[in-house]
């Protein structure tokens, strides 16, 4: 008995932080979609209404496609990539820690320096990018101003400031593969890429799939690139369902709308949570 | 062939560390014939193959590559900031631009502080995570310490739940979590624009309270109870015992939390909208239409410097909580 109200007593800091800024906006998160509150009047239930505005949002359509299509594009870089280079650097015997040190020093920066700082290397005129396709006689792109390009400026901006992550976890798991099994494979007759396939990438299945959900999850709910760098324009073109969430939040004074946007994003991102729940329960048991 | 796994030494190190590590007793060994590759992990180009004469062409063509483009790739923006920060407004419009700034001036630093009060938003920012550190230490340990050595009645629901955030992404429920700091439920405060809005929510941290219980869980028990019998109570044993040898992942956790402040930016954006409490990030970029070009610049530098300062000194710390976060299970 005494035990427990200590234990509650050390809890009860815990308890109260989490209870507030946790567990209470996800239970609200879900309240507020269904009603139309303006904080002054008690609230009034809506059901449905405000998934129907969102719906019909002109936006509604643009942001999902973005989102998806920025979740598809970074995975294509951010996520075979590190693996691949941490293939690499895990056969390197040399500047390991300068190469392990560089590849994670942009994850380190503010996300907003790092933003702002390819803002200025996408300046069409005189910005980094198009004067280093000018040098190599490429025909100079508009990046963050056409709608051809402006999404993928932001899957590069993004890639470049987490690419260090995924590589730095791939390559501790691959130090964890024991090197009999290479032997082994060696005696066996394979070459290096089949080592590769069946022993690698075998050996590192779970960390491949948790990090391919866990990436899922984190890009579809970029803001900050979309937020200071295009500001969803141009035409929709760059425009993020979260981004969406906190324009009707902040600049359509429908905060209701957000929270219906929230709820929807919160589903689809629930089966991804799920799914990693589940996966990293078998590798328990 | 010695030594062909690494092993986690430390739950301060978890098998990230690599080869340069454990290098100390080696090196004297493998260095000797300078130019000789290392080979005591075996990975997948057997030792065979990379000793060869084809297999060292191939293993220092890799390198040169490799160090070169993560050089180009990773540096060199950093190279074209910090420099970009030194030239005038009129040497940075210049094509082609100039590799080195035509002239070494710290001018636009100087501008960049002034102009935009760096001095204020830098303090906001180390009193938001050095609060942050201090909320998150002492609510989070104290918690972990009790889910895993006092073990109450309803326990294991209570960590269920902690852990179940983090399951939701922090994004979904940024509305909410805005419009509860705004009027905090039952008692009507308003922590908008207060250090508070950045403090208590940190604490509120499922990762934290997973790592420290994780670690608290590999303490003997003969420890703590051999001081229970001396007759120290659950406060004594926590701060004598358990803090003492828990300070690995102490270290761990506070450089995840000062950084992830330092970093944040949306969270800031929303509760911290008045230009006197605003932190760097949200400093900088609310200003940045309004900045010379290389004054931008320089503010950028200059709100980089503290993470990438952290990150030199406690690289090991930081890529300790990566590969433990992405182990979690």
């Amino acid at each position: 008995m005494r035990r427990n109200i200590t234990a509650y007593g050390f809890l009860c800091g815990a308890l109260i932080c989490f209870a507030f800024f946790s567990w209470y906006p996800m239970v609200w998160e879900v309240v507020l979609s269904f009603q139309q509150t303006n904080f002054v009047d008690p609230p009034i239930w809506v059901g449905l209404e405000n998934f129907v505005t969102v719906f019909e949002d002109a936006a509604f359509g643009p942001a999902w496609r973005n989102t998806v299509m920025f979740t598809v594009l970074a995975l294509v870089f951010g996520y075979g990539v590190p693996f691949v280079v941490a293939l690499v650097l895990n056969e390197l015997r040399h500047a390991r820690a300068y190469l392990r040190f560089v590849v994670y020093l942009p994850v380190m920066l503010p996300p907003a320096v790092g933003v702002l700082l390819f803002q200025w290397f996408y300046e069409p005129e005189y910005g980094l990018f198009n004067q280093i396709l000018g040098f190599f006689r490429l025909p100079a792109l508009d990046w963050l101003n056409s709608t051809d390009t402006a999404l993928v400026s932001l899957v590069i901006v993004s890639t470049w400031m987490n690419l260090g992550t995924g590589t730095l976890i791939y390559l501790a798991a691959l130090q964890t593969i024991p090197g009999e099994l290479y032997e082994a494979a060696e005696l066996d007759g394979a070459g290096v890429l089949k080592r590769i396939w069946h022993v690698t990438i075998p050996q590192t299945k779970l960390i491949l799939l948790v990090m391919l959900l866990l990436q899922i999850v984190a890009t579809m709910q970029v803001f900050i690139e979309p937020f200071l760098l295009t500001g969803g324009g141009p035409e929709n073109s760059t425009v993020s369902v979260v981004y969406l969430m906190y324009q009707y939040a902040f600049n359509f004074g429908n905060i209701n709308g957000g929270n219906a946007l929230g709820v929807m994003l919160m589903i689809v991102l629930m089966v991804f949570s799920a799914v990693y729940l589940r996966v990293s329960r078998e590798d328990k048991s | 062939m010695p030594n062909l796994t690494v092993i986690p030494e430390s739950p301060e190190r978890p098998g990230g560390s690599g080869p340069a590590a454990p290098a100390a007793a080696r090196s004297a060994r493998a260095r000797r014939p300078r130019r000789k590759i290392r080979q005591e992990f075996r990975t997948v180009v057997s030792p065979h193959q990379l000793t060869s004469r084809h297999g060292r062409v191939i293993y220092w063509t890799v390198l040169v590559t490799v160090v070169v483009s993560f050089t180009a790739a990773f540096v060199f923006p950093l190279y074209w900031m910090v420099t970009g920060a030194m030239k005038t407004t009129e040497d940075l419009v210049q094509i082609p631009p100039t590799f080195l700034p035509p002239r070494f001036t710290l001018d636009a630093y100087a501008e960049a502080w002034e102009l935009m009060d760096l001095s204020l938003l830098l303090g906001n920012t180390a009193l938001y995570a050095g609060g942050a550190w201090l909320f998150t230490l002492a609510i989070d340990v104290t918690a972990a310490y009790a889910l895993s050595k006092l073990r109450p009645v309803l326990g294991k629901l209570v960590l269920a739940l902690m852990l179940a955030t983090l399951m939701i992404p922090p994004m979904v429920i940024m509305l909410p979590a805005y419009l509860t700091v705004k009027d905090l439920p039952l008692l009507g405060w308003d922590l908008l624009n207060t250090p508070w809005a950045i403090w208590l929510p940190a604490a509120a941290n499922g990762f934290n309270i997973f790592l420290l219980k994780r670690f608290f869980d590999s303490i003997p028990r003969e420890l703590l109870e051999a001081a229970e019998i001396d007759g120290a109570g659950p406060v004594r044993i926590l701060w004598s015992i358990v803090i003492p040898v828990s300070r690995p992942i102490l270290g761990v956790v506070s450089i995840l939390t000062v950084v992830a402040v330092w970093r944040d930016f949306v969270w800031p954006l929303l509760v911290l909208t008045d230009s006197e409490k605003m932190s760097v990030s949200i400093g900088i970029a609310s200003l940045s239409s309004q900045m010379p070009q290389n004054v931008l610049i320089a503010s950028l530098v200059i709100a980089s410097l503290p993470t990438v300062v952290v990150f030199f000194l406690f690289q090991r710390h930081i890529m300790a909580g990566l590969t433990a976060g992405s182990l979690k299970g």
